[in-house]
């Protein structure tokens, strides 16, 4: 659905994106993390063709971002940055307006408008001016136009900012069908843990140049080292070694527990646990440990 | 094209319908359509009551057109406003990014634009011209004939076009809604101007050159929009560039057309110079069939005014033209200073054009040009009417310095077009300031390396060598 070749955005001097190369199929979910001003708003631009790479090549939906710049609009949904909305426009008005842009007939119009107002939660809003609505009711608003077309490559930058906690689950669940929709969506977030929520793939730009790239598992193992295990012991361990340094490489310990690092758990942990049980420890719990997107994020950027 | 100004229209009815929303575009919209009209019918009456008092009824009967005009163009004034926040407003108000995301392109978006800034206010100008028009005669009975009526609806129409193309040139270029602002004077004060000179007509009641007036600023109306869509780039909308003065910059482009990286001034001829004129090809052919079509337009007009009859008596011309030259003779003509004096003021003549030709895309330039090569065709038609041979005229008094002086003012001609082609034309990849700077470069090159030894050797020889032709040839 998006894949990119060394995609390349300068302006005059300052360089906002350098060889970025992306895949991503129907159905998946790729959040672009990055600090600010790394070049995420850059690449999803390049990729709706508002602005045009000054090197690389990119194809959306299929379409050449070159050749078939229009068609690549219509196949995509943009969530922009900023919500840029009409104020003096209402709600149902502004809809329909986008939706003739997309060439949608009036019944089609009318019934993705009722749909999306009813999937954000705004159908008693219809017929309010946009001016009066609140940050968060604006985001789902500007969601709805984004979907109003059904397209079948989302690009949303920062979906739930300003959201409170309620309206972004009623977001993050759709972006959820969407996804089952066999839609590509690209997020561009702040919001590490929601990326890890949503997102199949995770790309990590940093001064316009992916740094990491793939599925969060293999992030996890590429930039924090092989998975992380965690052994919960009954009695008072104290550091003993037990001939498990041969195998594992004990990472933190404390009186009665400690963790290592494998990088084929299948085969090391019954072993593990097949000696402590003959050193006369009883294991209470051996579980992996949970490392978070934020420290594969921070480990990035920082490394 | 249907499709086109179908979704163009899209736009428009969304802005048009946004504009009737603000009140401060419906307010004095309503007062320019109902109150305004209103005032000029006061002073129209009040105006008519005092001349007839003194028998000047022509004054009244000339004043009462001239306030339709006027009613007419007031409303419109309104659209400038509009017009000039129209994509920039969009811009900072960062509503533009999802239509530009949207399926429209570029042309459709800058019609819907334009013409949804200019019909709120052309429909009003229209509606004031109505109320004028009641009222005036209600209060003195008068009625313009069809065809003034017509020339002044269309006048107002293509007045509000030239305003808002040139307001949406701005709006489309410029980083915020300040600096279109600042920039509205290259709109408000030619069109100033443009008012004073159609006023003049009206109250000279030479009406029919109001479709001369028309029909030029549906020429320059065609060219903004031109230039308009030429130079629309979705990029410099998103951009966050700030209005700051970038010297450095600009003299960086300047500098790379000028000079380049050319190591030598054999690469550089090669590269830059050579490379300069070859793309100056067009321009050079259509200066040279403008220029020719001076000289034979110049020629025409021998036959429709023709000199008095004793000017054209050659003895006397002959005479005339040998006191002339005895009298050049004594008062030092033929010396470096003279040939200075011509070289400065064709010099001047070239920075004239040229500025009037980047004002103009080009088009006042080259009536500055053209003219004295009309002239030369008036008199080489004027002089072939006393039966002289006209190439014997043109061997005397053109050729000589003509044969160094055309060549210079054609090519200047080239450049000024170029200079005002660059405004209407695309230019990939790069902004319209940097095509304009480059444009220049290439018109300080052609300057300073042909056209100047060009004019300075004609100017040394119009001194020393011309008259000494026409001496041998009609001086027996």
């Amino acid at each position: 659905m998006i894949t990119t070749k060394n995609l390349t955005k300068h302006f005059k001097d300052f360089v906002a994106v350098q060889g970025v190369n992306l895949e991503l199929k129907a159905g998946e979910v790729l959040a672009l993390l990055g600090p600010n001003g790394a070049g995420k708003t850059t690449t999803v631009r390049m990729l709706t063709t508002v602005l045009r790479p000054t090197q690389g090549r990119a194809w959306v939906a299929g379409y050449d971002i070159f050749k078939e710049d229009a068609q690549v609009r219509k196949s995509v949904g943009v969530l922009t940055e900023h919500h840029g909305l009409y104020q003096r426009m209402y709600v149902k008005e502004y809809l329909d307006f986008f939706g003739q842009l997309y060439e949608l007939g009036s019944e089609e119009r009318e019934d993705r408008i009722k749909y999306l107002l009813h999937t954000f939660g705004l159908e008693g809003e219809s017929d309010r001016r946009i001016g009066e609505f609140s940050k968060g009711m604006r985001q789902k608003l500007s969601l709805a136009r984004a979907l109003l077309h059904s397209p079948p490559v989302l690009l949303l930058d920062e979906p739930t900012s300003a959201m409170d906690p309620e309206s972004a689950r009623l977001v993050r669940n759709a972006i959820k069908k969407l996804r089952s929709e066999e839609r590509a969506i690209v997020i561009c977030t702040h919001n590490l843990s929601e990326a890890e929520e949503l997102a199949d793939k995770i790309a990590i730009i940093r001064r316009g140049e992916i740094i990491a790239n793939g599925t969060p598992r293999q992030l996890k193992r590429h930039l924090l080292g092989p998975s992380e295990f965690e052994v919960q012991l009954r009695e008072t361990w104290d550091g003993k070694d037990l001939g498990l340094s041969e195998m594992v490489e004990i990472t933190a310990a404390g009186e009665d527990w400690f963790r290592f690092q494998t990088a084929s758990p299948d085969e090391v942990n019954p072993e593990v646990i097949k000696r402590l049980m003959n050193d006369d420890f009883s294991v209470i719990r051996l579980g992996e440990v949970q490392r978070s997107l934020e420290s594969v994020y921070l480990e990035a950027v920082h490394s | 094209m249907w499709h086109t100004v179908r979704r163009a229209l899209m736009i428009t009815k969304r802005e048009v319908r946004d504009q009737f929303r603000d009140w401060r575009i419906v307010t004095p919209i309503i007062i320019l359509t109902l109150f305004f009209p209103g005032l000029m019918n006061f002073t129209a009456r009040r105006a008519v009551d005092f001349v007839e008092k003194y028998g000047a009824d022509v004054i009244g009967d000339r004043l009462i057109p001239f306030l339709l005009m006027v009613v007419g163009f007031f409303p419109i004034s309104v659209s400038l406003v509009i017009a000039l926040e129209s994509f920039v407003g969009e811009k900072e108000r960062r509503s533009i990014e999802p239509l530009l995301s949207t399926p429209l392109t570029n042309v459709e978006l800058y019609l819907g634009k334009l013409m949804a800034v200019m019909f709120p206010p052309l429909i009003a100008s229209f509606l004031g011209i109505g109320v004028y028009l009641i009222g005036v005669y209600r209060q003195v009975g008068w009625f313009p004939d069809l065809i003034l009526l017509l020339q002044v609806v269309s006048l107002t129409t293509v007045q509000s076009l030239v305003m808002v193309s040139g307001a949406v040139v701005v709006s489309s270029q410029t980083t915020s809604v300040r600096a279109a602002n600042l920039l509205a004077s290259f709109i408000i004060i030619p069109m100033a101007i443009l008012l004073v000179g159609e006023s003049m007509i009206m109250f000279w009641a030479r009406y029919h050159i109001l479709w001369w007036a028309i029909f030029g600023q549906v020429v320059i109306a065609g060219l903004l929009i031109r230039a308009g869509i030429a130079h629309f780039n979705r990029e410099d909308l998103l951009g966050r560039e700030l209005d700051i003065l970038n010297l450095g910059w600009a003299w960086h482009v300047f500098h790379d057309e000028l000079v380049g990286k050319a190591d030598s001034f054999a690469e550089w001829w090669r590269r830059k110079v050579k490379g300069s004129l070859v793309s100056l090809k067009w321009p050079l052919i259509l200066s040279l069939l403008i220029m020719s079509a001076g000289v034979a337009f110049g020629g025409l007009q021998a036959k429709n005014y023709p000199l008095p009859s004793e000017a054209l008596d050659w003895k006397q011309l002959e005479e005339g033209m040998l006191q002339g030259i005895e009298i050049f003779g004594t008062i030092r003509f033929f010396s470096v200073g003279s040939a200075g004096i011509i070289f400065l003021h064709n010099l001047r003549v070239i920075a004239l054009a040229s500025i009037l030709g980047v004002f103009s895309f080009g088009v006042l330039g080259l009536i500055v040009l053209v003219l004295p090569l009309g002239l030369i065709g008036y008199f080489t038609g004027t002089v072939a009417q006393t039966g002289i041979s006209m190439w014997q005229f043109l061997v005397a008094f053109v050729l000589p310095h003509g044969i160094v002086e055309i060549p210079a003012i054609i090519l200047t001609g080239a450049i000024i077009l170029r200079l005002g082609i660059t405004l209407v034309t695309p230019a990939e990849g790069s902004t319209i300031g940097e095509a304009w700077l480059r444009s220049l470069a290439e018109w300080v090159k052609i300057f300073f390396i042909f056209i100047v030894p060009l004019l300075l050797a004609a100017a040394f020889l119009e001194v020393f060598v011309t008259p000494k032709v026409a001496l041998l040839l009609f001086g027996g």
